[in-house]
């Protein structure tokens, strides 16, 4: 079947094309791209009305966890890949910190048979080292022929020096990112907050900015050292910006992510929210969210990654302090960057949706986030300036944690097609 | 001020200087009852106060629970090692359970900082905080504010000294809020290890030299040492951490002749506070526990609803 989306605004990041343009897919081909197109009469052809909304390429989050294996109690890659279609994605990639880890061929196979019945591409990325463990890397080349992107501990730092420097010069021949989750455990020292005014106030164990700071500081000069690909997960402080703005100068070959949280609210929502704002790395200053959101402007932070993280409500029930770190993302990311970025700092579309698109794509060296004849047809069609409102309705994840309930931002997603099928349609 | 207007006592933050000086004021008819033959008042009869203790506790514990005894409340202990905590249920389920069986006012002491405020989000029973984490201690805050107030009068003008390790102390944090509501002006002490910079946006003084500001102390909360701190490099030795920041003999010399010297207790003795220091007549330790029951008996009679109380009823 044909689909043709009429009356939009075409968006691609990856061109710098902003303008209004209708969109034909044959099949799960974008057949063609330009101004008045007739729905060819030779065959059945649906037809999307996408006037008041921006047409973008299918969005690419590259840092979700969707628990399976291991979980499937708070997550599965088939519900977590409905949530994700839900919220514009048409790619993600899955981190590795199931039970057990994904640090073997069967295991990433298993992510990808799983995700082939879902509505989305789910990409699995695997670990650096054999059980998380820091000790010995994976079959890092192995594991990107069964359809590994990119390679992380996340949730665990790689403490050892040596170690990280020999995954990232290993992982060059399969020109694979190491992903990072960038602290330094001695320093975080079982914080649970910001370490700053507010963790002084409430009398809970602080997370310095440079528990992250030192460990991107020691990954960029291990990344120059080996010359490796180096992708920073949810960079949160002022202090990391700047690390990594100064490494790409020297030409480090370093890219980073920014989460959503972390440029829309600052660690004063602990107070009101309690362990529904609690994630690792924590809720920084303003001076930092204003950080992240000049570093997203300025082109030091390439993407934009939820680090969606569903827990169970008696999970999160909890005295703050054993609460599980992470909130969910994927449904308000859409609305976060809309709201926080476009409206109140003037963001292009083109400015905060290469985040979300090409960029990501680039970094895990995949054939997606283009708007483009001949491509693939995954396309998101989201209307800006349409109100939502955040409560338990809204949200379809199956955990509702999140600190953003009760919120109204701007930005809906009115259709996500995936492969050429609808996954997604509001009503 | 009519009455107390709230539902729990969490922290003294959010506690107005009316609020801090109305529970201060009707502490003092609750203390003149204790000098009668029948110490108990009939002000929570018929109503159930739950101590739900999830650390070790004596004072504390005791306080409440006699504040809650003399006011004729019904009383259930629930602590750790014979609840159901053991198998492994979670706080809130613990006192969802309290709650269904009407427990009107859930006193708790919890490790976890925050824990009273998360419970209070969710729960209808009347929240106490009985000290969490090292977040806050409101009773010991007031009835420390309300020992100086019998001393000196007021706390308006005063300079109090809070020495030791503030880093990890809920009493300083809810002292710091107290005094600096009524009036003092407060200078922290302790070595840069265990006193973060940050407590500098409360609108206190900082020393790392106890002698300097010893002379010019109206008041002086000697804060009891943990010895754990030692094996996370927060001072190398109790030795030194004695020779520079413990209220010695030599050093009560130097101080002002009516300096008045607190401790929360329990106290390490020739740690941080010397023996003859802590018998010396400028010591209210013992003063301090007997004024608890009477701020804590103050705080349910205000939680419940009751007026003032400025005048005693000689009956």
């Amino acid at each position: 079947m044909n689909i043709l989306i009429k009356n939009g605004k075409v968006i691609d990041p990856a061109s710098n094309l902003e303008k209004d343009l209708d969109v034909l897919i044959e099949n799960n081909i974008i057949k063609k791209i330009s101004k008045d197109i007739k729905a060819p009469s030779d065959k059945e052809t649906m037809l999307v009305d996408a006037s008041d909304c921006i047409v973008l390429p299918g969005l690419i989050d590259m840092h979700v966890h969707f628990r399976e294996p291991g979980r499937e109690d708070i997550e599965t890659i088939m519900g977590g890949s409905e949530v994700a279609a839900k919220s514009g994605f048409t790619t993600v990639c899955t981190m590795p910190n199931t039970i057990p880890v994904i640090d073997n061929l069967a295991l990433v196979r298993f992510i990808i048979f799983e995700a082939e019945r879902g509505p989305i591409n789910v990409l699995p990325i695997a670990n650096i080292t054999k059980g998380a463990l820091g000790q010995e890397i994976t079959e890092m080349g192995e594991l990107v022929k069964c359809g590994a992107v990119g390679f992380s501990d996340d949730g665990v730092p790689v403490m050892s020096s040596i170690l990280m420097r020999r995954a990232l010069e290993y992982a060059r021949m399969i020109n694979a990112p190491i992903i990072t989750h960038s602290e330094d455990l001695n320093l975080s020292d079982k914080g649970i907050m910001n370490e700053g005014y507010n963790s002084v106030l409430l009398g809970l164990k602080g997370i310095p900015n440079e528990a992250e700071e030192v460990m991107i500081a020691r990954d960029v000069i291990l990344a120059r050292l080996a010359k490796g690909k180096l992708h920073v997960a949810h960079v949160s402080s002022a202090g990391s910006v700047e690390i990594i703005r100064r490494a790409k100068e020297e030409g480090v070959n370093v890219t980073c992510e920014a989460a959503p949280h972390h440029f829309s609210l600052t660690d004063d929502a602990i107070k009101t929210h309690l362990s529904m704002a609690k994630m690792n790395p924590p809720l920084r200053t303003e001076k930092d969210r204003l950080a992240i959101i000049e570093g997203l402007k300025s082109g030091v932070i390439d993407a934009i990654a939820t680090d969606h993280a569903p827990h169970l409500n008696n999970e999160k029930m909890q005295e703050l302090e054993y609460a599980p770190f992470g909130i969910i993302g994927l449904e308000t990311a859409v609305p976060l960057v809309i709201t926080k970025l476009v409206n109140e700092h003037n963001f292009s579309y083109i400015e905060a949706f290469k985040k979300l698109t090409i960029n990501p794509a680039k970094i895990l060296n995949i054939d997606a986030g283009e708007l483009k004849e001949n491509k693939t047809a995954d396309i998101t069609i989201i209307n800006p300036k349409k109100k939502i409102h955040i409560d338990e309705k809204f949200i379809i994840s199956k955990c509702k944690n999140t600190p953003f309930l009760g919120q109204d931002l701007f930005g809906s997603i009115e259709y996500t097609i995936c492969n050429g099928k609808i996954v997604f349609r509001n009503n | 001020m009519e009455s107390l207007e709230r539902k729990d006592l969490l922290d003294i933050e959010s506690l107005s200087t009316e609020e801090i000086e109305l529970i201060c004021n009707s502490a003092k008819y609750f203390k003149d009852l204790f000098t009668r033959s029948v110490k108990t008042v009939p002000v929570l009869r018929g109503k159930t106060v739950c101590c739900l203790f999830y650390e070790p506790s004596t004072r504390t514990k005791i306080s409440f629970e006699l504040a809650a005894k003399r006011l004729s409340a019904d009383l259930i202990n629930v602590t750790v090692a014979t609840s159901s905590v053991v198998k492994g249920e979670s706080l809130i389920d613990t006192v969802h359970t309290l709650e269904a069986m009407k427990a009107d006012y859930i006193v708790i002491r919890h490790a976890a900082s925050l824990a009273p405020h998360f419970l209070s989000k969710n729960i209808k029973a009347s929240v106490i905080n009985a000290g969490d984490g090292f977040h806050a201690h409101p009773t010991q805050g007031l009835l420390d504010a309300y020992s100086i107030l019998e001393r000196k009068g007021s706390l308006q003008g005063l300079h109090i000294g809070i020495v030791g390790d503030i880093k990890h102390s809920r009493v300083a944090r809810s002292d710091i809020w107290t005094f600096k509501k009524l009036g003092a002006k407060v200078t922290l002490c302790g070595p840069p290890t265990l006193l973060p910079d940050e407590f500098s946006i409360y609108g206190v003084d900082i020393t790392y030299n106890l002698d300097d500001i010893l002379p010019d102390l109206d008041a002086v909360n000697m804060l009891r040492i943990q010895k754990e701190r030692q094996q996370g490099s927060h001072f190398p030795s109790l030795r030194e951490y004695h020779r520079q920041f413990a209220l010695t003999t030599e050093r009560l010399k130097k101080c002002k002749k009516d300096i008045v010297v607190m401790h929360p207790g329990p106290m390490n003795r020739g740690i941080e506070i010397d023996d003859m220091v802590a018998d010396s007549p400028n010591a209210i330790i013992n003063e301090e526990v007997t004024n608890g029951v009477a701020v804590r008996m103050s705080i349910f009679y205000l939680l419940s609803g009751g007026k003032p109380l400025e005048e005693i009823d000689k009956d």
